[in-house]
This record gives structure tokens, sequence and C-alpha cells, in this order.
């Protein structure tokens, strides 16, 4: 093999110019790249969400039932077979503020695990910058969140609270969940393309990190030397802080709420690295 | 305008064979390999170099034709241009937008309508949303759907779903234009069209790269011919010198097959080991439309078998069953004994396909009893025109009649694979 890698000067550099050369161990992160694909992170996102619900018969009213059903569930068996405490919000109102972040993080977490494999077919037959693969899916979630908001608002007004200006950290508080879920379900996602054991061990992960989340309880109920290792589940501080801005409270999570959002950029960072390095074999493995 | 458009050097693609034994990768060995100090044992490992210190040059609006047999690197080496996969060794510059086109229907849902399908399809072959939009009518117009246009593509019939597919992928605009085989599918109107779209897209000065088992169609489109085997460049001429080198050189005389990891159906008490196809009339390069063609397995057995029939298939591109050849048919069986390495060949007469792609299919048993060995895909092998006849490539007599002959000959392994 000759491998002399003497790059001459590009004839016309004025022009669009890509040179295809051998993996490296560090890419860039292709920014400019991901921009210019812009539209298509919009048309699959949407492909995901028109396809969803397709030959149902009630469609968009599964995105209601969904996360209703389930609170449902959980407020018989916790709150009233259990008898978990909720201290003044009625548990129904308290399990629905938590289950709206939690569904979009363990949503978006469970479609962008699998999203690669799922995809394998397009990856072996055209290029595309991989991430917005991940991103994509993860994205779909929103349609749901924006959904089941409408259903909290409508319970958090029939509980008798009122709406208060700390809805206004919705917004963020969501922006810190689907970072968490976009870094770790892109990393599940890039290993599952080598390794399948990930796509099996993804469900289990979940349904822990579900019980490992205020969702069914109250955060303060762990208390001791456990509370600091409590504190990395970035879910936390984000359900922390949804339910500050629905029911009001004391203060303002700030010291958990930034635990998650460092929890997030470190995950992201890392997340990203590690696709980078594994994304130029995807077509060789997939 | 003579200026690059693609210049290759010294290009190298290896992919690392795992052999049986080692198994399948997993977490475990990964980890342990990742310890320092471990280094990945190279036992189980072979090195095989899918293209080799392959270079060439294209200059801004050329079409080059990019032809060789199965396994040649045709493909591997789009794949490489297209940034599907990246290479082992060198490198390619590639000068303006490229756009690639592998398959007929990149990034369709079967669910999904077809004007979704449009938007969904085009941006993923590297359209903008709103370039698509502009061009919508146009890629309506191409692919006679107007009517369809909100029905979802899985209730198309497949020619409308193959009209739809490549009206977006036609209507792409990149300065580079890299396109597989995509013109092996649909029925000859669709053919006719599509080739005729890639004419208009050669003679529109934009750069195309082109790898197509259609003679025709590489003659008739392409400027410049690349000729690779065994993942090197062997030829790159002008496109008729090319050609005739490829046709007369006995590249792709024969196509050997070794059945070894193939999906197969039973294959425990005699299997097919390995399959040539080629033509028998002596002459050099691919099976010709009209003349004779061979078909030669090697059984091997390790079972007592008595009354045993060989059956070959031949199936089109949309997977029809156009030729069937059975020996029990004719009263041919083989008896086995284990051990035995036997060769059963088809000459298969005047050959009446038309120039395509067509698969293989065998099958070994013992007719009303037991099926013994069942491979449905053991070969893939194309046959080209006739330049030979008087009347052209489809110089078809009618009506149509299939003869075969079979010859069945049982000998001692040693003698037969020596």
């Amino acid at each position: 093999m000759t491998d002399q890698l003497a790059p001459p000067v590009p004839p016309a550099p004025a022009r669009y110019h890509i040179r295809v050369k051998p993996a490296s161990r560090w890419a860039d992160l292709p920014i400019r790249e991901l921009w210019q694909f812009r539209d298509l992170l919009v048309v699959l996102t949407l492909r995901d969400i028109k396809l969803r619900y397709k030959q149902t018969v009630i469609g968009i009213l599964w995105v209601v039932l969904q996360p209703l059903i389930a609170a449902l569930i959980f407020a018989f068996v916790f709150g009233r077979v259990a008898n978990l405490q909720s201290g003044d919000v009625p548990y129904l109102a308290f399990v629905f503020a938590a289950l709206l972040p939690w569904n979009a993080f363990s949503g978006a977490l469970q479609r962008a695990g699998g999203s690669l494999v799922a995809s394998a077919q397009l990856i072996s037959k055209v290029y595309f910058p991989r991430l917005i693969i991940p991103m994509a899916a993860a994205l779909g979630v929103l349609v749901d969140f924006a959904v089941s908001l409408v259903v909290m608002l409508v319970i958090l007004l029939l509980s008798g609270y009122g709406l208060t200006l700390n809805l206004l950290a919705i917004p963020f508080l969501l922006l810190i969940t689907l970072i968490n879920a976009v870094a770790i379900g892109t990393l599940i996602s890039a290993l599952s393309v080598f390794y399948r054991d990930f796509t099996y061990a993804l469900p289990f992960l979940i349904q822990v990190w579900l019980y490992a989340s205020p969702v069914v309880y109250a955060a303060d109920i762990i208390t001791g030397p456990l509370r600091p290792l409590y504190l990395i589940n970035p879910m936390v501080g984000i359900i922390a802080g949804f339910r500050w801005a629905f029911f009001g409270g004391a203060v303002f999570p700030a010291g958990e709420v930034v635990l998650s959002a460092v929890f997030g950029a470190v995950a992201l960072a890392v997340s990203l690295i590690v696709f980078q390095r594994v994304e130029q074999s995807f077509a060789d493995v997939v | 305008m003579s200026d690059t458009a693609i210049q290759v050097s010294g290009l190298g693609k290896a992919y690392q064979i795992r052999h049986e034994a080692a198994g399948y990768r997993t977490l475990r060995d990964d980890l342990v390999n990742l310890l320092p100090g471990r280094r990945r044992t190279g036992a189980s490992r072979e090195t095989f170099w899918a293209l080799k210190d392959v270079s060439f040059e294209v200059k801004t609006g050329e079409v080059l034709g990019v032809i060789g047999r199965n396994g040649a690197g045709k493909s591997t080496l789009l794949k490489i241009l297209a940034r599907i996969t990246k290479p082992t060794a060198g490198y390619a510059d590639i000068y303006g937008r490229v756009g690639s086109l592998l398959e007929v229907g990149t990034g369709f849902h079967a669910e999904l309508t077809g004007r979704e399908n449009i938007f969904l399809s085009g941006t993923i072959l590297g359209m903008r949303r709103a370039e698509i939009q502009r061009r919508f009518d146009e890629i309506v117009a191409f692919a006679e759907v107007e009517q369809f246009l909100d029905t979802p593509v899985k209730r198309y019939s497949s020619g409308m779903y193959m009209r739809l597919a490549f009206a977006v992928a036609a209507h792409l605009d990149p300065e580079v234009l890299i396109v597989d085989e995509v013109l092996a599918v649909g029925d000859a109107a669709f053919q006719k069209k599509s080739l005729g779209k890639m004419g208009d897209v050669a003679k529109s000065g934009r750069t195309v790269l082109f790898v197509s088992h259609n003679i025709q169609a590489i003659r008739n489109i392409c400027h410049r011919g690349l000729l690779l085997d065994h993942g090197e460049v062997l030829v790159d001429a002008p496109i008729e010198e090319t050609l005739s080198r490829y046709l007369d050189s006995g590249i792709s005389k024969s196509l050997h097959q070794v059945l070894k990891s193939v999906p197969r159906i039973g294959g425990v008490d005699a299997r097919f080991e390995e399959v040539t196809i080629s033509a028998a009339g002596g002459y050099g390069g691919d099976p010709r439309t009209g003349e004779d063609l061979c078909i030669e397995t090697v059984i091997r057995s390790s079972a007592s078998l008595t009354g045993v029939a060989v059956h070959v298939v031949i199936h089109d591109s949309f997977g029809a069953r156009v030729i069937d050849a059975n020996s029990g048919m004719v009263q041919k069986f083989v008896d086995l004994k284990p051990d035995d390495v036997v060769r059963v060949s088809f000459v298969l007469q005047n050959l009446l396909l038309r120039p395509a792609t067509y698969k293989l299919e065998l099958y070994l048993g013992i007719v009303h009893q037991r099926d013994i060995d069942h491979i449905l895909e053991a070969a893939t092998f194309e046959i080209v025109p006739n330049y030979n006849r008087l009347l052209g490539p489809f110089d078809f007599p009618a009506p149509y009649r299939c003869e075969f002959a079979v010859e069945t000959a049982s000998v001692p392994a040693a003698v037969a694979l020596g």
C-alpha cells in the first residue's frame, strides 16, 4: 500500500471542497455541516411524529391518555395503596408534575437510543451527519410534552392552584431535560451499533432510573449520606424544578437544577466525543 | 472546462475478516483488549483489501463509468466517494456539492404519503426544503403520480413507487453525481425513461460517476471508463476501449462462488460447496444472450443417498423464476456415498434471457421424499448483450423455447477438486 499523504494544493480553493480521508482519532464536530442539514433534522423529527400514531383510531388522543393513565396508576398504587406522602399537593397533580419531564426524558432517551440501529438502511446508503438521527428521534417528544403540559395546567387549575410566573422556568428546565436525554441517548445509540446489548439493557436502565428519580415520592425523603450521590441523578433537580414551577413553595431549587445542567453539559461533551470517534465506522458495522 | 472535479490518490479500503472460530465481537473481548499492554490477537483475523491503491482523476463535466465484475470494488469505491464509509489509506478530493444515488428510494417510508416522501427523501439526499418546493411540480410530473400524492406509498404499485423514488433522485442538483446500479430496476419503459434522464444529466455538464452492469447504458452515457478488478484499476481509458478490454479480457469470464457462508436450508447429508457460472461457448467475457450458459455445481455428500435430483432456478431482478432446470425432470439422478464429491453441470443452450442481472437458486433433493440442501441465493450473475448477432442484442426468435442438457459424473474427491 502506498500511503503517502502528501496533500497537493487544491486547484480551485474557491469552490466547495471536501477531502475524503482515513478515519482519524479526533474528528471535528461538524457544526457547519449540521447547520447545512438543518432541514433534515426538521423533516426527520416530523416523520417520527407523523408515523407514531398512523393507523390508530383515536390518534393524537393517545398523547393525552398515555401520561394520564400512567399518572392514575401511580396515584392508585403509590398514593392510595402504599400511601406515599406528597405534602400539601394532591397526589395525582404531584405525580403528573414529575411525569411531565420524566416522560420527555425517558421518551427521548428510548427513541434516541435505538435510532441508529433502526436507521441502518439509511446509514449504509447515503451520507449526512449521523448525529442528526438520534437528535431527531429525541426531539419527537416535544409534541407529547406540549400536549401533556396543557393537561397538567388543567389538573393544576382543577386542584385549586393558580398560574404563576414560576411557569416561566419551564422552557429552561425542558432544555436541561433534553440536553441530558440527547447526550445519554446519543451515546447509547452509538454503542448499540457495535453492541446490541445496549438496546436490550436500555428499558431496564430507564425503569431503574424512574425509581431513582423523585417521580412517585418527594425528593426530600432521601436523606443522610446517600443524599449527595442521589443528587448526581440529573432528574432530581429537573423534577424539583418542575414541581416548584407548578406548585410554588419555598425557594427555587437552584443548587439541584444547576447540578442537573452541569451533568447534562458533561454528558453531552463525552457523548459527542465518543460519537465522533465511532461514527466513521458505522456504515461498516451496522 | 478541464479543471478537476474528483482527484483520487492511492485510495484503499481494508476490511477485517474474522474467521468463524473467532465468533462474534463481544463487549467482554473488547474491554479485555482495551487493557494496557494487551494487543488484539491477530490469529483469527485477516485483512482483506477491497480497494488497493486506486488513483484517478475526473474532470469537471466528465462522465466516468466504473465497471468490473462482482466484488471488484466498484461499490466500495462509490461508498467511499459518497462518504458513507471511510477509506483505510489514501485520500480523495472532491470539488463541488456531491449527490449520491446508491439505491432507488433512499429514505422512503411506506406509511407516509407520496408528498411526504418527496420531502423526506429529498432532504435525506441533501436538498433544502425550499429547493424541493421549487421543483415539486416537476418531480410529480416526471413520476406521473399526480392523483396519488396523498396516498401512502405502501399502496402504490411497484412501478409507481420506483418512478416516484427515481424522480426525487433525478431532480437532485449536485455538481458531482455518484450513481450506483439504480437503473437495474423497474420495467423497460421506466428503465428507458431513467436512462434518458441520466443522459440529460450527463449532457448538462455535471460530473458523473456511474457504476452499472448495464453495458449498453454505460456505452451511451459515459465518456471514460475505469475497469476495476480485485480492487485495483486495470484500465483507465475512453469508454469504448475500456469496454472492449472488459468484454474480451476474460475478467468476467466465469463467476466462481464458494458456498461457505450463504444462508441455506438443510445441507446436512449433502451440500452444495461451489458453483461456477460461465459462458459455455469458450469465448471470453460474460455469458451472452442467445448463447450457451454453463452452471457447474460441486456437491459434497456425508451420507448415502440414492436418486438425488439437482435443480437450478434462475430468477430475474424482480424475483420471478425465469428458468427452472431440474435433473429429475429428465430422469437424471445422482447416487451419493459418504465423502463423495460430485460435479453436476447444466448447460442451458441458446439462452433466451435478456441482458440483465439474475440470481441463481440451487436445490438438492429426492423427488417427493425429502429436501437435502436448498440455497435461495447462491450467486448473482450478468447476462450481457450479444453483439455478434446481426439483429443486435435483442434478436429473440419465437416461440420461446428453452433446452437444457444434464451431465452427471461421480468422481472421487481428490480428483474432482484437484
